[in-house]
């Protein structure tokens, strides 16, 4: 624990809150938290794991059918776009550190171009499972496959890949503050880029779950 | 922070400026007197003061529920309302203890308002998050109350599929409300982890933290760790009300056992968020009234991340009868007793610690030995139920009632209430009339006792939990459990009156107990910044006494 001995109002710099001891401290309590407020999140996720081992093992033949009836180039094409961002949510962390605020801002803004492409090709994945019947629980209509447990198949399929949207959207609100304050106020640098890195780190986590997601409802 | 705060200067080594004498310095609840001020406030204290007002209204609403519930039992057939009605109220009397009371009363007020100051911290480590987090326990609890003005529901506060999927009441409320309720649960397990990791002053290493310390760094881990399963699982459950997924809805495919598995994966846990706190604080308290360190302070300190650990692998026990194999149900048994042996080493060192010490028969200590027979006690039935053979007969039974208020409530309203007496002091630097603190705490231990062995009786006679009606040879029981109820009731306002008065003409006092608590290294009520000058050394461990009996000032070490 060394204690940083900051004036405030030294710019550019971070602010230190009143009740730490030192940065150093307010950083690490800052990272801490983030880790464990994504293991919460990852956990969250668990739940539904737990519900998709369950019932897969009750009913493995429709199960493995409804899988094979999800359109696979559409979510392979949302894995590669949510990967990219990925890398460029990392990018993001490396300007701020260089303090390049105007490149954090640019790669933020791909980020949150790729967050949009994702969403849109999500959009008319459900817009043609509606079209067709394969919905969650009593809504489910698809003459195609009518085995005990496909409805209960995309029940689980509709509610995690909406909670994964939802997070997605939660992770662009987050980018989207980092991106404003990297061009409006611009005091990201080497000792002041936690914003940024907290907020990649849960663009991490978004596309984390959805690596885990696409291979358990598209491949397997 | 109000800017009148001495301590406020960033990057300030603490406790390196001059300050005024201690006297003319605002406490926390002087230092700003408008609504916007407490509203608004990020300060620990203040935060732990708002929750517990918020909190004891709560356990009010819960406890009249109880005595609805008695009342309506007092007779084999309809007494005061109708099997509906009926039902309602034991649902709301589990939801609005156990979600609104049980989980958040000792961390949320005792914890929040203490864990820094045991720290030496001027504030927990996320002020804003903490504050958050009192609203989002506000917003989850006005949904569950909203559902529950709204036509309430019958599902019993463990929302057992498939009937919570079905039934036409207000259940879909009740779960968000609940779910946000957990939001806040995390936040709050989350704040108090970092805390503890970063926030310790100088000198206060892993092994120098009190024991409350580790006891709420064990619960948080349980409340991250536990919450977000039964976060989804409530989510998917509501989903499953409105719209008819089929999760668990064994008429779709679903399976209603996977409902309990993830259920009880929290709610098993959620007893040691429960009650680990509670065997915080009675460390504490043993030790301040014995005048003696801790006996065994690592072996406590280790036994609550063994309870917290072992809980996770507990939760089977719940579904003895569900259909689970003869194996699960042998390896879950084994299982719950291991927190038995974890729990049997706290009670064995708080014991060791009493002995030979010079101890102080005061309220909070009065209700420390009401706590160690709860919990022994409760423990024990705890060690019956989750032995299978047993659990057949008892499942679902009174005795299951009575060995969980036991355990969970008993201990948890001891170590609450022992709290409360013993750090009122702290929190408000008035003094209560011990006189009534004694008498108040003999009734409310025979009151819970009265209430509560007669139930296991009940259960073990084959009466069922939940039902409205009973046959005519389990009336004696019931009415001896409804008259230990009411006496518990009045226990419970005695407390109020000479705690309300005690707040506005109580004795000014600062340290009456002479604790060596860390938390009293500053002045009662505290200063917004918790500590004023130069900020204590931490020299010694915690529960650090010298035995005041020992003409020679020899150490009373164990």
């Amino acid at each position: 624990m060394s204690s940083a001995h900051v004036t405030p109002g030294s710019v550019p710099g971070p602010k230190l809150a009143a009740h730490f001891a030192s940065l150093d401290v307010q950083k690490h309590a800052a990272r801490l938290g983030m880790w464990l407020f994504l293991a919460t999140e990852i956990l969250l996720f668990a739940g539904l794991f737990a519900c998709y081992a369950a019932y897969r093992f009750l009913f493995p033949e429709a199960w493995a059918a409804s899988s094979r009836s999800l359109d696979l180039t559409m979510g392979t094409i949302n894995t590669v776009v949510l990967i990219t961002s990925s890398f460029t949510a990392a990018m993001a962390v490396h300007y701020a550190k260089e303090g390049k605020n105007a490149m954090v801002g640019h790669m933020n803004v791909l980020t949150l171009l790729m967050a949009v492409a994702f969403l849109v090709i999500k959009f008319f994945e459900y817009k043609h499972k509606f079209h067709i019947g394969t919905l969650p629980g009593r809504y489910y209509f698809y003459e195609g496959i009518q085995m005990p447990g496909a409805p209960l198949y995309f029940t689980v399929y509709f509610a995690s890949t909406a909670l994964h949207a939802l997070h997605v959207i939660i992770g662009m609100t987050v980018l989207g503050f980092a991106t404003v304050r990297a061009y409006r106020v611009g005091d990201f640098s080497a000792n002041n880029y936690t914003q940024v890195e907290l907020g990649s780190m849960y663009w991490h986590l978004v596309d984390l779950v959805w690596i885990f997601l696409f291979p358990m409802l598209y491949l397997v | 922070m109000t800017p009148s705060s001495s301590i406020a200067a960033p990057g300030a080594v603490p406790g390196h400026e001059a300050h005024d004498d201690h006297g003319h310095h605002p406490s926390y609840l002087t230092d700003g007197t408008t609504v916007k001020s407490w509203l608004l406030t990020v300060d620990h204290k203040r935060i732990g003061i708002m929750y517990m007002a918020w909190i004891l209204l709560f356990f009010l609403v819960g406890g009249i529920f109880a005595l609805l519930i008695r009342i309506e039992l007092l007779t084999p057939g309809p007494t005061i309302m109708d099997a509906m009605t009926y039902n309602r109220v034991f649902t709301l009397h589990g939801v609005v203890m156990i979600f609104l009371f049980m989980i958040p009363a000792i961390p949320g007020i005792f914890g929040n308002f203490m864990l820094p100051l045991m720290l030496g911290a001027k504030d927990v480590a996320f002020p804003r998050l903490n504050l958050l987090s009192l609203y989002v326990y506000l917003a989850g609890a006005a949904f569950a109350i909203w559902g529950m003005l709204n036509g309430g529901l019958d599902t019993g506060w463990t929302f057992y599929t498939p009937y919570s999927a079905h039934t036409t009441t207000t259940v879909a409320p009740v779960l968000f409300g609940a779910f946000i309720i957990g939001f806040s649960s995390i936040l709050t397990g989350m704040n108090f982890i970092v805390t503890t990791h970063t926030m310790r002053a100088p000198g206060i290493t892993w092994f120098k933290m009190p024991l409350m310390v580790w006891a709420l760094y064990a619960t948080s881990c349980i409340q991250v760790l536990a919450t977000p399963v039964i976060g989804l699982l409530l989510l998917l459950v509501t989903a499953e009300n409105l719209f008819s997924l089929g999760m668990f809805d064994v008429a779709r495919g679903g399976d209603p056992v996977l409902f309990q598995h993830l259920f009880w994966f929290y709610s098993h846990p959620a007893v040691y968020i429960m009650v680990l706190p509670a065997f915080g604080v009675m460390s504490e308290i043993v030790s301040a009234f014995s005048r003696k360190n801790i006996f065994g302070y690592r072996a406590v300190a280790y036994s609550s991340v063994g309870i917290a650990f072992v809980g996770f692998f507990a939760w089977g026990h719940h579904m003895f009868v569900s259909g689970q194999s003869t194996f699960n149900a042998g390896v879950f048994g084994v299982l719950s007793m291991l927190v038995g042996v974890f729990t049997a080493i706290k009670v064995f060192n708080w014991v060791g610690t009493v002995y030979k010490g010079a101890v102080e028969f005061t309220t909070p200590f009065a209700y420390f030995c009401g706590f160690l027979f709860f919990t022994v006690f409760g423990g024990m039935t705890g060690i019956a139920v989750a032995t299978v053979s047993l659990d057949v007969p008892w499942h679902d039974t009174y005795f299951v009632v009575a060995h969980f208020h036991f355990i969970m409530v008993g201990a948890t309203i001891m170590a609450f209430l022992a709290a409360l007496h013993y750090w009122f002091p702290k929190m408000f630097g008035k003094m209560y009339h011990e006189g009534w603190g004694l008498v108040s705490a003999a009734l409310i231990i025979l009151g819970f006792n009265a209430t509560f062995i007669p139930q296991f009786l009940l259960g073990n006679a084959g009466m069922p939990r939940r039902y409205y009606e009973y046959p005519e040879r389990f009336q004696a029981l019931n009415v001896a459990s409804t008259a230990g109820a009411s006496l518990l009731a009045f226990g419970f306002v005695i407390i109020a009156i000479y705690l309300t008065y005690a707040l506005i003409y109580g004795k000014r006092v600062d340290n009456p107990w002479n604790s060596k608590g860390y938390e009293w290294l500053t002045m009662s009520p505290p200063p917004t910044h918790n500590f004023i000058g130069p900020q204590p050394t931490y020299p010694e461990e915690p529960h650090f006494y010298v035995d005041p009996k020992k003409a020679e000032g020899e150490v009373s070490d164990v």
